[in-house]
């Protein structure tokens, strides 16, 4: 519990510090006002748009919006199951749990889905090297060996629990 | 060419991915001198952020060289060492007209609620990041600028965000002459913001956190007082006993989803997922502000809900404001005063990575290994 008692310590200049209050007068600062209010919203949806980049693969739009935007991101196009439930999130508004959850469910099937693709392809990910365990093990070895102590002693619990002999005889 | 390349929750590797390419007549292609690991890309790293797909290569902080140019880019030349700002914005459309270039319209079709983003999963966009030896960066006249000559490119890779959003929680929080500033989450953003809300007359500037090597880095980096709430008990009871009872002026959230302190925000929050993040600094903001008092946010959360008092910010007239900071508009002031010496954002760098080693450097930042404050990574290019 707080033991100090209650005390003020406000309103005094602070010359110590460099730069005090250099941009404390908004007439003096540049970057003031954040927002230049200008009304344009009041015209709607019609500002002339940029250049509209190609559509060169699937991209998935927000339904809060007519179209696709200017420009877009082009990296990991919705592919497999992942896709499939990422396609039907978007079915559903931002503002919706529908939109999210399925999301964050996509996400995770994603992962197993990189795997098995790195399988396919040859490459057996290195679990080890991608969660930076070396790094761990260089500055924490002790976490990081009871880590893996942990990890192993669950392993080993679940293979003795289902393999173990249930018959009486 | 060498990405870094996400695989997973908590998985992420170098791997060789095609060169990018020019996509729009406004885009370039820039060779990464500078990429930073931002705090809020272990949202990302953690599983946090929905539509986060396998294969993206993250990074919103970086530095490069162009080396390609599209047909209409006309402020910038092959050979320019410029630093992109993270917001991706089209300078056009209405928000971006009004300055809120983090508010892009026409920049990320996935979602309306934020703009686009450099490596920051598809709700932002689905733009691959600059953790990488090169990177597509639209928009090339916008929000690009050239590196000023003889700016150190630490110092400019560090006005990408760290140092604008910094700034911005202080501009957002309307600091007057003599107040106290408390600042939760000494992070990178958080240590910049208490040192900015030096620069708009705070005359007490605290800032609250767990992680002790980083309390200390604060007191030194930005000469304001730091405490440990796991030894303060209650924050907010320590927030009422050192403004004899009346709060403080402004609160500023530079934590966002990833807040400890808090057993049932840590559940609900960042392992059940349950809600967008644990809201424990916002929460703690809330209750630790005076009566009418502002609290500006840029933590970052997820998409959905999160659990915050909120009957106590009608009862208290509170003001929140919270953005993406809007880091072109910003830029000017800022590399002035880095140029001044006012500003030193290169002193918040701990760790120069090679991006080879992106896998560890992830993992040394998350779990706050070797007293690590703000990584950079290196691309074998840059290191020549």
């Amino acid at each position: 519990m707080e033991k100090r008692p209650f005390e003020n310590n406000r309103g005094s200049e602070r010359p110590d510090i460099k730069g005090w209050g250099i941009d404390a007068d908004p007439k003096n600062d540049p970057t003031y006002p954040y927002k230049h209010r200008n009304n344009g919203e009041h015209k709607g949806y019609t500002w002339e748009r940029p250049p509209l980049q190609p559509v060169t693969v699937e991209v998935l739009h927000s339904n809060e919006r007519p179209n696709i935007t200017a420009v877009f991101g082009t990296t990991s196009p919705p592919t497999g199951l992942s896709g499939a439930i990422r396609r039907f999130a978007f079915k559903y508004s931002e503002n919706s749990y529908g939109h999210w959850l399925p999301l964050l469910l996509a996400d995770r099937v994603n992962a197993v889905e990189g795997v098995l693709d790195d399988i396919r392809h040859g490459h057996f990910p290195n679990i080890f090297a991608e969660k930076g365990y070396k790094g761990k093990w260089k500055h924490d070895p002790a976490g990081t060996a009871a880590r893996i102590g942990m990890i192993v002693g669950v392993a080993a619990l679940a293979f003795w629990w289902f393999t173990r002999d249930d018959d009486d005889d | 060419m060498l990405a870094m390349n996400y695989r997973g929750t908590r998985r992420v590797r170098v791997s060789q991915k095609p060169m990018p390419e020019i996509l729009h007549p406004q885009d370039v292609i820039v060779r990464v001198t500078r990429s930073c690991i931002c705090g809020s890309d272990l949202h990302l790293y953690n599983g946090n952020v929905p539509d986060t797909r396998v294969g993206t290569t993250f990074g919103h902080e970086f530095t490069g060289i162009v080396e390609e140019v599209g047909g209409d880019v006309t402020k910038l030349k092959v050979g320019d060492h410029i630093l992109v700002p993270f917001n991706i914005a089209c300078g056009t459309c209405v928000f971006c007209q009004q300055e809120l270039f983090g508010n892009c319209h026409e920049s990320n079709p996935q979602a309306t609620a934020v703009g686009g983003i450099f490596g920051y999963s598809h709700t932002a966009g689905g733009y691959d990041g600059g953790q990488a030896e090169y990177v597509r960066v639209p928009y090339a006249n916008v929000g690009p600028t050239i590196i000023p000559e003889g700016m150190d490119v630490d110092d400019a890779v560090m006005l990408t965000d760290v140092t604008p959003t910094g700034y911005q929680a202080a501009e957002m929080a309307g600091i007057q002459k003599g107040d106290t500033v408390m600042v939760f989450g000494a992070g990178p953003v958080g240590i910049m913001a208490a040192r900015c809300a030096w620069l708009f007359g705070a005359h007490r500037v605290i800032i609250i956190d767990h992680v002790e090597y980083r309390l200390e880095f604060a007191r030194q980096y930005a000469k304001c007082e730091a405490y440990n709430f796991r030894s303060l008990g209650d924050v907010v009871l320590f927030a009422k006993k050192t403004t004899d009872a009346l709060g403080a002026d402004v609160c500023i959230d530079a934590v966002g989803a990833e807040a400890a302190g808090n057993a049932l925000q840590t559940i609900t929050g960042r392992k059940t997922l349950l809600q967008a993040g644990s809201a424990t600094a916002l929460h703690w903001a809330i209750n630790s502000v005076k009566k009418g008092g502002i609290i500006s946010v840029v933590g970052v959360y997820g998409p959905t809900d999160n659990l915050v008092p909120i009957g106590n910010v009608v009862n208290k007239g509170l003001t929140i404001r919270a953005n993406q900071a809007s880091v072109k508009r910003l830029l000017p002031r800022l590399i002035e005063h880095v140029q001044n010496g006012v500003l030193d954002p290169k002193g918040l760098i701990t760790h120069r990575i090679p991006l080879e080693d992106v896998a560890d450097g992830y993992r040394i930042f998350s779990d706050k290994l070797d007293n690590c404050v703000k990584p950079v990574l290196i691309p074998p290019s840059a290191r020549m």
